[in-house]
């Protein structure tokens, strides 16, 4: 139940229409919001927070819903690309499956059907799934206004806890994303199997080592993404380095010694799937294996 | 004179009872159709918020109202809207908790105030504007340092301190605790609340509600309100989950409902959302339980000496039933020559802990199952050993002195568990060898030499639990519950409420049972305290074996004044001879204590219980290599409930309590600060999800009770007993690491493995 | 804000504020209480509809979003017309044979959830399909039993 009695939500056809209104609620200085699959705000809404005046209802800006393969070994995402989208789409399961993986761990199927990888990044959550493997991928984010166009490394879109580059007048209109080479390899460990918040996400393609929920933004191991790309392989020196790019926190979910404690174990984990082999995960539980007996 | 039918045997061929027949609440569930309380509207109707306390103990000063906001279209109630002869007082053991705060709220969340809208968006605004200003006092916030003993208890057997005396004896000790759990059925508290009873205008009121005891509702009523019996209606609505979270705290949000509606003239819905759901309502009890166990070499127990603390929360509630559950069930199903249990409830400035399914038994025996495991380990013993050889057994008398003589099926549900485990692993290690197969052949590249293999481990849980209200309980709810005769067949008339575990369906099948007529042929009154007579609470593994068998023995009597007839035809020729003379046919029975159970109040001593479910649980968990997690793969219980009345039904209890108690154990912590609940939403107090949840086999035992319908027991809360243990003794055989307290979280598991 | 839909079949038009909750218009202005609310966060999925073929938590869709879409709810899945029972669709049927209720009030959510399933889930996909829907009575094992026998039936 919320109050949702006064307020506006303009609901352009075309994304030049969304941008020129943008474009005025920024210049006459009242704020417009964004909504996409609401999958976040709704949340927000819900317990209580006080609508916005106004909403820029993006769903019905169709030409948004792309998920193609660019080249030999990219992709684009549109604007309102979900994560039921990047589940299915089989440029996305040839060239970047931790994105798919990671997808399928976004709460349950009914919040990936309406959650949107732009959402998800722009919302700025240190827990976010999809973004440790977009900050893997060196993702770039394409923002447009009215008369405008930027490319942002995702590694750059961030400026503090979630805080992003974004200007009130621009919206993410793609994701693109030039895969890089090297195994790829994903972990969320989640409070429970699904539905869950994540503890700790990692995600590797190569020697790019993304972490989420481990700092107030999603971060990229620098020291031990240098220390492997040179050929290092000691697990003791790389637990250490992972370590120094990581602050994680006490909070109603976890602790932060737990939390430094697993980053160490998926490094140890993900660190012998660097040469040769496929990755080496956790051995995967059998699937078909619960079949419950006949109870009677 | 009728000649009177030979009462049936269960050994004699059941048409009814034991078959899987169509749920009679079934349809509307499945199409929506079902009205649950949020689903009501009524005309005119106003919806109610609760101002509620924002700190744990002090004084309060003033209630203010901004006067800035535009109050017009609010009702407002606090506690001087309570005039005599009505008293602020919920009514339930101690009288101790109000309605509404007067001068000094006790526990964060402690409703002070009440405001009522027609327009339900306007409530949260109306509620940012009302101010309460506190003079704070200190707060006791932890249960271990408490002080304030809201109830004690002792259960003494033997000479416990000679027994630890002796020469030769090894005495082992551990303490244990576990923490709170929150009910979380999916639909959350609400009730409507209208003016008038049986017309509109009488002075009486009527609540519409989620709730497993309309007549508790009624009873608090008559008191806050001062309106006699007849005055006060309250008819359960269909009630999405109660587990005992609906037990009693469904009166208070009654009284508030009631409050708001008496003074606006209107009705009123309360509906709690649910962050206010978990942060205000009842709580499993937190514990900490202390064995010192006596010993002989060879494993026998000799002495066992208990002290289990409680925390109960700021008021008495039920804390002193839940208290003397669950010292009754403190030694496990063990024999021991003498036994001593303290049980102590602390209080504390918390929101009150009340009523969930065990009810203080998973709290004594996770701890004397953990122990048991520790007992094994330290003495070198295998843990089934040491069970199979002080496992009660037909003769054996518990720590009050109780002979167990009807019904004793420990041993057997031990052997059931073992058989049925050993069968679902071998059939589970078939799957993954073929599993395997397949993904060498395709994924040769997939496989690393790197794969990293959790530990795994096995562990077990033996455990019983006494239906029914303790020792003289039943006798002091003397329920009632009976029949009438209809047209068409008859129509039950009882207090219990259906709220999942299908009460409707399970009563109508021992009454057609009883009766030889078609389960067709029997409906249940709706549950308006106007029509049905009060049963007793849907609560302690009762409604079967207790209620049930008053029922039957109602059909009975009915049975006998119809004579003799041989299949619905006749029975409805005889129905409606016996209505056409009549004019109306009820009949109305009472609980009758079966002669042979003694029990003392005073001395807590004698037959604490008719009869006692027995279970047994098998755990396979592995532990995650990266994450701690510890993941059931495998879950076995054997439970013994005396004759499975629905085999569907029970195995649902079974399945759904075997999964609450797995939560308990490893994913659910209400997490405190400053006594009031942090992770108050879904996503952060986490209930298993299907990937969370292991498979589980079920294997129902019956050992028929001589005074169960059938030879029913209770089912609904046995199955929660066993599972934490099992679990900690699994993760135990896994890690090598005894864990003391649960949840058993990966972050614990760490901490203890590493 | 009017909208024009399609509510199980039915064409349907309301006026509701834009930012008023799917679940809430469903309830509310088309009466249509099946659909419950548990939560208000879209982890418990008591509220779940199919929206154009897709699941969705409806206490986490605005009304305007749904303007001209295909709504389904619980109240749709049975037949229209004939006898009460013999409406019943045969995943209900399964849900009542099942014992896949039980206070039933994650029900029309997961039997939504469940009919949004592709038809030829394995036992792992029912369980990954249904991990957006909390059940607290049933311990899971009877739902999986029921979607199951009725996923069997519509892959013959």
């Amino acid at each position: 139940m919320i109050a949702a009695a006064n307020v506006d939500v303009l609901r352009p056809r075309h994304l030049k229409d969304a941008l020129m209104m943008l474009r005025v609620a920024a210049d006459e200085g009242r704020p417009l919001v964004p909504m996409a699959g609401g999958t976040d705000l709704f949340v927000t809404l819900n317990a209580g927070q006080k609508p916005a005046a106004r909403y820029l209802d993006l769903w019905r800006l169709d030409k948004l819903r792309s998920v193609a393969a660019d080249g030999r070994r990219g992709l684009v995402f549109g604007g309102l690309a979900t994560f039921t989208d990047c589940i299915e789409s089989k440029a996305v399961q040839k060239r970047l499956p931790i994105l798919v993986d990671a997808a399928r761990q976004v709460g349950g199927v009914q919040i990936q059907n309406r959650g949107t990888l732009a959402g998800n990044i722009e919302n700025g959550s240190p827990a976010a799934d999809g973004v440790p493997v977009l900050m893997a991928a060196d993702a770039t984010i394409v923002l447009r206004s009215l008369d405008d166009e930027r490319r942002v490394p995702l590694a750059s879109y961030y400026t503090g806890y979630r805080k992003t580059v974004r200007r009130a007048d621009e919206l993410i209109v793609a994701i693109e994303i030039d895969v890089p080479d090297g195994p790829q390899w994903f972990h969320k460990v989640g409070t429970r199997a699904a539905q869950a918040i994540s503890k700790v996400v990692m995600a590797a393609i190569g020697h790019r080592v993304a972490l989420g929920s481990v700092a107030p933004v999603i971060v990229r191991a620098h020291k031990l993404e240098a220390y492997v790309a040179a050929g290092g392989r000691d697990l003791a020196e790389a637990k250490r380095l992972a370590g120094a790019d990581v602050s994680p926190i006490d909070d109603v979910r976890s602790t932060a010694e737990y939390r430094r404690r697993v980053v160490e174990n998926l490094v140890a984990a993900w660190l012998p799937s660097l040469d040769g082999g496929g990755a080496a995960r956790p051995a995967k539980r059998a699937a078909g294996l619960d079949k419950p007996p006949a109870s009677r | 004179m009728s000649k009177k039918k030979r009462p049936r045997t269960v050994k004699e061929r059941l048409r009814t009872v034991g078959h899987n027949v169509a749920r009679a609440e079934g349809v509307e569930k499945v199409t929506g159709a079902a009205r649950y309380i949020d689903d009501l509207r009524f005309d005119d109707m106003l919806y109610g918020a609760t101002i509620r306390s924002t700190i744990p103990a002090g004084r309060i000063v003033a209630v203010e109202r901004d006067p800035a906001f535009d109050w017009s279209g609010f009702t407002f109630v606090d506690h001087r809207d309570i005039a005599a002869p009505g008293k602020n007082v919920v009514a339930m053991i101690a009288d101790d908790q109000p309605f509404l705060a007067v001068d000094r709220v006790r526990h964060q969340a402690e409703p002070i105030a009440l405001i009522a809208h027609a327009d339900r968006a306007r409530l949260a605004d109306a509620l940012a504007h009302v101010h309460v200003r506190y003079e704070a006092e200190p707060a006791q916030l932890d249960f271990e340092s408490a002080s304030t003993v809201l109830k004690e208890i002792a259960i003494r057997r033997g000479d416990v301190d000679a027994v630890f005396a002796r020469a030769g004896v090894t005495i082992v000790e551990g303490t244990y605790r576990t923490g709170a759990q929150e009910q979380l059925y999916i639909e959350c508290n609400g009730v409507v609340a209208l003016p008038g009873c049986a017309n509109p205008d009488d002075g009486g009121i009527t609540v519409h509600g989620s709730m497993q005891c309309p007549y508790y509702v009624v009873r608090a009523l008559c008191v806050l309100t001062g309106l006699p019996r007849e005055k006060v209606r309250v008819v359960q609505t269909t009630t999405g989950g109660g587990f005992g979270g609906k037990e009693e705290y469904p009166s208070l949000v009654a009284g508030h409902a009631v409050l708001l509606a008496r003074k606006a003239g209107r009705p009123v819905k309360m509906m709690y959302e649910r962050h206010e759901d978990l942060v205000a309502t009842t709580k499993r009890h937190p514990s900490i339980v202390r064995h010192r166990t006596a010993l002989a070499k060879d494993g026998t127990i000799l002495g066992i000496d208990v002290d289990l603390r409680l925390d109960g929360g700021a008021y008495v509630t039920l804390s002193p039933v839940v208290l003397s559950r669950a010292a009754i069930h403190a030694t496990g199903p063990y024999r021991a020559e003498a036994v001593r249990i303290r049980g102590r409830v602390m209080m504390t400035n918390t929101p009150p802990n009340g009523a969930f399914r065990g009810f203080g038994a998973p709290q004594s025996q996770f701890a004397a199952e953990v122990h048991m495991d520790r007992i094994a380990g330290e003495l070198g013993l295998d843990p089934i050993v040491l069970r199979k050889k002080n496992l009660f057994r037909t003769g054996d008398v518990t720590a009050t002195g109780q002979v167990l003589k009807d019904s004793v099926a420990a041993h057997e549900v031990l052997d059931r568990a073992l058989a049925r485990h050993a069968a679902a692993v071998r059939t589970h290690n078939k799957a993954v060898r073929a599993h395997n197969k397949k993904e060498r052949s395709h994924n040769k590249k997939e496989r690393s030499h790197n794969e990293m293999v959790p530990a795994r481990g096995t562990g077990i849980a033996l455990f019983f639990h006494g239906s029914g209200f303790t020792g003289g309980g039943e006798v002091k709810l003397a329920s009632k519950a009976g029949l009438a005769l209809t047209k068409r067949g008859v129509r039950l008339l009882v207090g219990s409420t259906e709220i999942g575990q299908g009460t409707r369906t399970m009563h109508a099948q021992i009454v057609a049972e009883t009766l030889g007529i078609s389960y067709e042929r029997v409906e249940t009154a709706d549950p308006d305290t106007a029509r049905v007579p009060d049963s007793g609470p849907t609560v302690a593994s009762r409604t079967c074996m207790v209620v049930g068998k008053i029922l039957q023995r109602a059909a009975e009597k009915l049975r006998a004044e119809l004579g003799d007839y041989d299949d619905d035809k006749s029975f409805l020729k005889r129905a409606r001879h016996l209505l056409a003379d009549r004019g109306s046919v009820e009949i109305i029975e009472e609980y009758q204590k079966p002669g042979d159970i003694v029990w003392s109040d005073e001395t807590y001593e004698g037959d604490a219980y008719g009869a006692y479910a027995w279970g047994c649980n098998i755990a396979d968990v592995e532990i995650d290599p990266i994450t701690y997690q510890a993941r059931c793969t495998q879950f076995t219980t054997a439970i013994d409930i005396g004759k499975a009345i629905h085999p569907i039904l029970a195995e649902g209890q079974i399945e759904g309590g075997t999964l609450q108690g797995i939560g308990w154990a490893l994913y659910e912590d209400v997490v405190m600060r400053d006594g009031k609940m942090q992770n108050a939403s879904l996503t952060n107090y986490i209930i298993p999800t299907t990937l969370d949840t292991p498979p589980i086999a079920v294997d129902i035992v019956e050992h028929p009770y001589g005074n169960g319908p059938f030879g029913a027991k209770g089912v609904g809360e046995c199955p929660i007993d066993g599972p934490a243990a099992a679990l900690v003794n699994a993760i135990r055989a896994a890690t090598g690491k005894r864990l003391d307290a649960i949840p058993a979280t990966p972050e614990r598991i760490m901490k203890a493995i590493a | 804000m009017k909208l024009k839909l399609h509510v199980n079949g039915e064409k349907k038009s309301v006026d509701v504020p834009p930012m008023k909750r799917l679940l809430d218009t469903l309830r509310e202005e088309l009466e249509l209480t099946g659909t419950k609310e548990g939560c208000g966060e879209g982890e418990c999925g008591a509220c779940t509809v199919i929206v154009d073929g897709t699941a969705v938590n409806a206490c986490l869709v605005p009304s305007c979003q749904v303007d001209g879409c295909d709504v389904q709810t619980v109240e749709g899945i049975a037949r229209a017309g004939g006898k009460q029972a013999a409406r019943l669709h045969r995943l209900q049927r399964a849900f009542l044979e099942h014992g896949a209720a039980q206070c039933g009030i994650c029900t029309p959510g997961m039997l939504m959830a469940a009919l949004a399933l592709p038809k030829r889930a394995t036992l792992d996909e029912i369980r990954a399909g249904l991990a957006g829907n909390l059940c607290r009575c049933t311990g899971y094992m009877k739902i999986y039993d029921a979607v199951a026998q009725f996923l069997d039936g519509e892959r013959r």
